[in-house]
């Protein structure tokens, strides 16, 4: 058991960042132009262990990220980003003109979880998120509560994608532990289940 | 005894603030991000929050001196402001926020200026109770030192 507890949690941190007491950590890109939601979106994640870059513009983010078109030699690698928190009115880029350029890429930045923020409870602005691919779409001022539920959401679904995988990579090693013992172990103490999952993967916003 | 009747005394300004409406559930929730190693994170923002009001205060004042009004730019700076206020939880400012922009997308100036007058005078008035509100917090100190045996 000790064994697959230590392939999760390598795998774990290929997808996530880790923190300097070595355990991983939700890198999340806030974009917002007002300053005051900058500093309030930024403590929320940092309250709720997340790594956090704050940029003030949709431009500033697709720079931050290597997507600006600009020859970048670094690319992905350097940059692991795991959700995307974006507020919708900005100036020059909106958070759905943002989240539209992002759902455009390659699979790898494609695949980033995109949060719009507004103040406006707009239901012709929310199904247009949710079309373009929006994760979620959270109504101003954001609360912890709304940063929790995000948090536990895509770590779910990332300890979903590191089952899967140290599942190969166990197979592969030929380990002796039966299936379902197996899965005891590498699955998160909290075990959601999976009509949870699909309840939190439904792209409901939340009103 | 001196600290808990301080502690007291900021307790009834804060419920004070929150029976007369000036401030919403926000401003608790902001309060509940503070912890030992970000003791003035409220009064960190609260103080960005001003920095930023002032700049939008005189773009605003700028704007509505323009002959015709530019509806359009007087909401989206109005936009801004209720989202900042919002965002702290002035709850009186913000509905002075909403109300302005109803007027400009009626079109009518008149109202805009009306409510932009009335707006100013909540913000102000906000302004000076959170100044005594956290100026009274600060003498009192922290509120667990109060009940720790000398």
């Amino acid at each position: 058991m000790a064994i697959t507890g230590e392939i999760f949690r390598q795998n774990l941190t290929e997808f996530l960042e880790e923190s300097p007491s070595g355990s991983p950590e939700l890198h999340v890109l806030a974009v917002d132009d007002s300053l005051v939601d900058r500093k309030v979106i930024e403590r929320l994640l940092k309250i709720s262990s997340c790594k956090v870059t704050v940029v003030e513009s949709g431009t500033r983010a697709l720079q931050y990220l290597g997507l600006d078109g600009e020859a970048g030699s670094l690319g992905f690698d350097s940059v692991k980003v795991n959700l995307i928190m974006t507020d919708y009115s900005m100036p020059g880029m909106t958070g759905y003109e943002l989240l539209k350029k992002i759902k455009q890429e390659s699979s790898v930045f494609r695949e980033i979880p995109v949060v719009i923020m507004s103040s406006e409870n707009v239901l012709t602005r929310i199904d247009r998120c949710m079309e373009e691919g929006a994760e979620e779409f959270l109504l101003k001022p954001v609360k912890l509560s709304d940063v929790r539920r995000l948090k536990d959401f895509i770590m779910r679904g990332k300890a979903k994608e590191v089952e899967k995988k140290s599942l190969k990579r166990m197979r592969s090693i030929d380990c002796s532990p039966p299936l379902s013992a197996t899965y005891s172990s590498i699955s998160l103490p909290c075990d959601p289940s999976t009509s949870l999952l699909s309840t939190l993967s439904s792209k409901k916003a939340r009103l | 005894m001196d600290k808990i009747h301080s502690l007291r005394q900021v307790a009834a300004i804060k419920h004070s603030l929150f029976e007369q409406g000036y401030l919403d559930e926000q401003f608790i929730q902001l309060e509940e991000l503070q912890d030992d190693a970000n003791p003035n994170f409220v009064e960190e923002i609260v103080t960005l929050y001003y920095r930023d009001s002032s700049r939008l205060i005189t773009n605003l004042d700028q704007t509505l001196e323009r002959n015709p009004l530019d509806f359009n730019k007087l909401d989206t700076i109005m936009h801004q402001f209720k989202g900042s206020s919002s965002s702290i939880g002035a709850k009186k400012v913000k509905a002075e926020c909403t109300l302005f922009r109803e007027y400009c997308r009626a079109r009518n100036g008149e109202g805009c200026r009306r409510s932009f007058q009335q707006m100013k005078k909540e913000y102000a008035t906000l302004r000076k109770k959170l100044e005594t509100y956290f100026q009274m917090a600060r003498q009192a100190g922290p509120k667990e030192t109060a009940f720790r045996p000398k």
